[in-house]
């Protein structure tokens, strides 16, 4: 089922991802989302009555790992690409 | 069970159970409470570009095997679905949990009070679902310090959800509910449940139905957030009751023209406080986790796991009162303190021959000592087989209940063993040859009270009983009473 793509649409996912979009692109994000969906809804056409839904793209099930303990990062290592830290902490602007 | 409120209160529970592994539940990390801020993470749980989740089998095997406590339905293939959302304390921007394959849906848990204040009930569990936990944010509100501190060591740890349909009529429903899934949890081995360190948390979900002239009215459920103990739920969700009573009052609000609301507990104040969250916050778009592979869960694998569960509290509490005539209440006190204090229990009653003798002395005098020192069984002084022996004496008259008492408080306060303490205490046990004699001569030295005894004043025997105990401490008094009657009436 289609769903319309109209700039409102856009504006919430778009505020879902965090992006700060101006009206213009929103616009023109709009029909090349609309464009996209439409490319990928030709998969519609496919007859897929005998085929069984499935989860994952592999015929693969099952895999575990046994509850070991393995190394980790050094803290140093662990923070080295944040663009704030305070030697022990990531550092992020006040939530809450 | 009645209330003195004009509505019906509606309750359901969602509880975050930090599950017994070693590590992570995607990656080998160590899930150690208290180490270092960021010293337990790696690619994986910092959501670094290019890393795989591997499940971890242990946190899978103690979820199913909760599952199937709960009598939950359990499909036979189960996946893991991403919730998508920002916060900073969730590096990947998404936790991976479980959407619409759940592990386990359809199950019950049965809650009684033995105090009868609600009639027993099972309070059915609507799903249970395996994530991983996000990281810790701590906000240093003093100080005007402007960041927020990211502690990433509990990112990915794994989480057992467990969400109850909304069964729960009552806040003490709701915190009898959660002491029995705490007990569960504990002998299932499943989790630790410390709530202080979070390994168990509880949201609560809750409204109210009022009857009117124009039929039953609900008022907005709120989500109740931020209760530290089981008490604090309770008390949070009275509060929280009363508050919607009162503003349906006050708005008319209802269900129906009203969005859910979430509120936080406030322990201090004992009031709930509204929390802001934004609309868009609800849209998860939930889609399968491409990096992890179904599970798929065999009919054996369920067997298995129930064959293996061993007794659990219900079925526990009904044997201890069939097999050893306890009542509703003892049994519930011994199964509520753990497997260890049952096993401690049925080894003495096993030994020394009465239960209920065995039960009370756990009860009155063990339990008391666990509580004051705060230890469990395990340390306490006195083992199971030593309390047999001396619960045994007693039985068989040869040590009196009061002494018996100063005994155990021996071998509590000092450590002694049984015989050390009976020594130190120059208790001996008085043979019915010696207690005979004694007697005898308390009836000749007393010819007025064999006297008074005869004439029908048999109270009169207690002045024989209070000389004997005087002579001879250790000597039983209803024995001591029993020989002087007879001889007494011997030698009539
Ligand atoms: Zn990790």
């Amino acid at each position: 089922m289609p769903v319309e793509i109209n700039p409102a649409l856009v504006r919430h996912i778009a505020e879902l991802a965090r992006l700060e979009l101006d009206d213009q692109l929103i616009q023109r994000l709009a029909s090349d989302l609309a464009e996209i969906l439409a490319y990928v809804e030709r998969l519609d056409e496919l007859d897929t009555e005998s085929v069984q839904p499935m989860a994952h793209a592999l015929d693969l099930t099952d895999v575990f790992a046994d509850d070991v303990p393995g190394p980790c990062l050094e803290r140093q290592e662990a923070l080295a690409n944040a663009p704030k830290k305070d030697g022990e902490f990531f550092l992020v602007p006040a939530v809450l | 069970m009645s209330q003195a409120v004009p509505y019906t209160i509606v309750i359901g529970l969602e509880v975050h159970v930090q599950l017994l592994t070693r590590t992570k539940l995607f990656c080998r990390c160590p899930t150690t409470f208290g180490a270092p801020p960021n010293t337990q993470t790696c690619p994986v749980c910092l959501g670094l570009p290019g890393a795989l989740p591997v499940m971890n089998r242990r946190a899978f095997e103690l979820a199913l095997r909760t599952a199937v406590a709960l009598q939950c339905r359990i499909p036979p293939r189960t996946k893991w679905d991403r919730k998508n959302y920002f916060y900073p304390d969730l590096p990947k921007g998404y936790q991976i949990s479980q959407y619409d394959l759940p592990l386990a849906t359809n199950g019950y848990l049965e809650i009684a009070d033995p105090a009868g204040r609600f009639a027993p009930k099972p309070i059915r569990i609507r799903r249970a679902h395996l994530e991983e936990d996000a990281g810790k944010s701590l906000h240093d509100e003093a100080a005007g310090v402007a960041d927020s501190r990211i502690d990433l060591n509990r990112a990915g740890t794994p989480l057992l959800e467990i969400v109850t349909e909304p069964d729960i009529r009552s806040p003490l429903e709701a915190k009898t509910f959660l002491s029995e899934l705490k007990l569960l949890l504990l002998y299932l081995e499943v989790s630790d449940c410390n709530m202080q360190e979070g390994s168990l948390r509880v949201d609560a979900n809750i409204n109210i139905h009022i009857p009117t002239a124009s039929g039953m009215v609900a008022t907005p459920i709120v989500e109740v957030k931020n209760m530290n103990s089981f008490r604090a739920v309770e008390r949070a969700l009275q509060y929280e009751a009363e508050r919607q009573y009162v503003e349906w009052q006050a708005t008319g609000l209802t269900k129906e023209n009203a969005p859910k609301q979430t509120r936080g507990w406030d322990d201090q104040a004992e009031v709930t406080v509204a929390q802001r969250r934004k609309e868009e916050s609800s849209d998860y778009r939930y889609f399968p986790d491409p990096d992890l592979a179904e599970v798929t869960i065999p009919a054996h694998q369920i067997e298995r796991l129930r064959d293996e569960m061993g007794e659990l509290p219900g079925a526990l509490r009904k044997r201890l009162e069939q097999q050893y005539g306890l009542d509703a209440y003892a049994s519930d006190v011994l199964v509520n303190q753990g497997k260890a204090v049952v096993a401690y229990f049925e080894q003495v009653a096993r030994q020394c021959g009465d239960a209920r003798r065995a039960a009370n002395w756990i009860q009155q005098d063990v339990l008391r000592v666990l509580n004051e020192r705060h230890i469990g069984i395990e340390q306490y002084p006195v083992a199971a087989d030593e309390l047999a022996e001396l619960l045994r004496q007693v039985g068989d008259g040869q040590l009196i209940t009061s002494r018996a008492r100063e005994v155990l408080e021996r071998m509590v306060q000092r450590g002694e063993k049984l015989e050390q303490a009976i020594a130190a205490l120059g208790i001996q046990s008085v043979s019915s040859n010696q207690l005979r004699e004694l007697c005898r001569q308390l009836v000749e030295a007393n010819p007025r009270i064999a006297a008074d005894v005869r004439a029908g004043k048999r109270q009169a025997v207690g002045a024989l009983v209070g000389q004997a105990k005087k002579r001879n401490p250790n000597v039983n008094p209803a024995e001591v009473q029993r020989i002087c009657l007879e001889l007494i009436e011997q030698s009539e």
